[in-house]
């Protein structure tokens, strides 16, 4: 259990979604943590030193001992502290907790960032034809308010790249990867996440991502 | 009323192997239909409609895919015998961290070394022997990565030494001489026999290796 005497911190960056996720799950329990921005065009000792084998961020500091893995932080936590638990108790579905987190990490995030970050238009078609097929897996899945049922589970928590920087990608890309009349229910899924009380005060201030993410890809199409 | 477990599955797969030896450690009785992937079943299909593979675990009628999703559920399921994780926290989330590196960065590697051409071949195989190194420290003094006994990491790691083996023909790797300590680790590992009864024949993977490599016109250095 946490106590004052809890060593705890984040290294991340803000508006990265893989750190979002950590800090919406930290929120929900309420532990208060020291967060330790990076800059990944020059990596922290402390960086290398927590994550060598991926030097990546998310990294989760407890007491000194690192975790690494948004999703892996993410169960750390829940299993560390009990209260407003975030994936279900039951073992069938807490397995499909799982499964669907990680869905969305390898067909959604991927496709999505390759169909932002290209100049290619069959790379883009392809791309965004593979987030449309997942998206429609998710949209068929939702049935409560949240894929978590009445408040925030995990699925939830991984799928906030969905409710918040896809539309940004679509924005800046003008693409279509996230339709809301063609997903209708993910679309109602999204607006009650980045609304819902937690989620909203963890949410980076969307304007300096959206420039951020507009300069890398002025930057690309500059490049071509 | 006793449980029904099916497991869906195919004999050369390495991720079929994980669950086989996950369910043998913990002693579980099964029935186990063999799928065939160029032409699969409805039931795979019903129950696998996302991805369409194997392994796909049905405990009374209800489907869990992805294999080492499938071994975390067989773990919380019989949490009363064999763990498979540890108790505590921090080294449950260091398991799930280095069982992952395998899922990812072991599994990118090993396609490479798997299907590089000639020219790619040297650097491919250097950096996958470079990945398995990164895991014997990890490993480190333990008899197995879960300690004392199998664990995650051991369950998922291990079916790929069949895969490894069968491909020493085909390039310029030899496991034994560069990893020695993966070696003395996969060799523990296969005198359990949840383990040796779970992984195919090794010949059997070498004839099946030699056949894919064919279809999907890969040339090999070796003799």
């Amino acid at each position: 259990m946490a106590t004052n005497k809890e060593e705890l911190s984040l290294l991340g960056v803000i508006g990265s979604p893989f750190v979002c996720r950590v800090q919406i799950a930290l929120k929900l329990k309420g532990i208060e943590y020291k967060f330790l921005q990076e800059n990944m065009a020059n990596k922290s000792e402390l960086l290398l030193k927590y994550n060598p084998v991926h030097k990546k961020i998310p990294v989760f500091v407890h007491n000194e001992k690192p975790i690494a893995e948004s999703l892996i932080i993410i169960e750390y936590i829940d299993e560390t502290w009990n209260q407003n638990p975030i994936l279900p108790s039951h073992p069938y579905q807490k397995a499909l907790a799982r499964f669907w987190s990680k869905f969305i990490d390898d067909k959604v995030v991927g496709a999505a960032w390759k169909a932002f970050m290209t100049v290619d238009e069959k790379e883009r078609e392809k791309n965004t034809e593979e987030v449309l097929e997942a998206l429609q897996f998710l949209e068929n899945e939702i049935k409560d308010k949240f894929f978590g049922g009445e408040e925030i589970g995990l699925v939830d928590i991984a799928a906030v790249f969905i409710a918040f920087w896809v539309p940004i990608f679509q924005e800046i890309g003008g693409l279509r990867l996230f339709p809301s009349d063609k997903f209708p229910k993910l679309y109602e899924w999204s607006q009650e996440l980045i609304n819902h009380p937690v989620v909203k005060e963890v949410l980076p201030p969307r304007d300096p991502v959206f420039a951020f993410f507009k300069a890398r890809y002025e930057s690309l199409v500059a490049s071509k | 009323m006793e449980d029904e477990i099916v497991l869906l599955d195919f004999w050369p797969s390495l991720f079929g192997a994980r669950v086989r030896i996950a369910l043998a450690e913990k002693g579980i009785k099964y029935d186990s239909k063999e799928e065939d992937l160029r032409s699969k079943s409805p039931l795979l299909l019903q129950m696998n409609p996302i991805y369409k593979q194997i392994p796909v675990l049905i405990h009374n009628g209800k489907p869990i895919c992805d294999s080492l999703i499938v071994v975390q559920y067989i773990e919380d399921v019989w949490n009363d015998r064999n763990p498979l994780l540890p108790s505590a926290p921090y080294h449950r989330a260091q398991a799930r961290f280095w069982a992952d590196y395998v899922e990812k960065k072991i599994f990118e590697l090993w396609s490479k070394v798997w299907t590089s051409k000639r020219e790619e071949q040297e650097v491919a195989e250097k950096e996958f022997i470079e990945a398995l190194k990164l895991l014997e420290d990890q490993l480190g003094d333990k008899t197995y990565f879960g300690g004392d006994n199998l664990g995650f990491v051991d369950i998922a790691l291990v079916p790929y030494y069949g895969w490894f083996k069968a491909y020493e023909t085909f390039g310029n790797l030899n496991i034994e001489s560069e990893c020695p300590k993966f070696n003395a680790w996969v060799k523990r590992c296969l005198q359990k026999e949840s383990v040796s009864k779970s992984l195919p024949n090794q010949h059997k993977i070498y004839e099946f290796s030699v056949e894919l490599r064919k279809k999907l016109g890969i040339e090999s250095v070796g003799i």
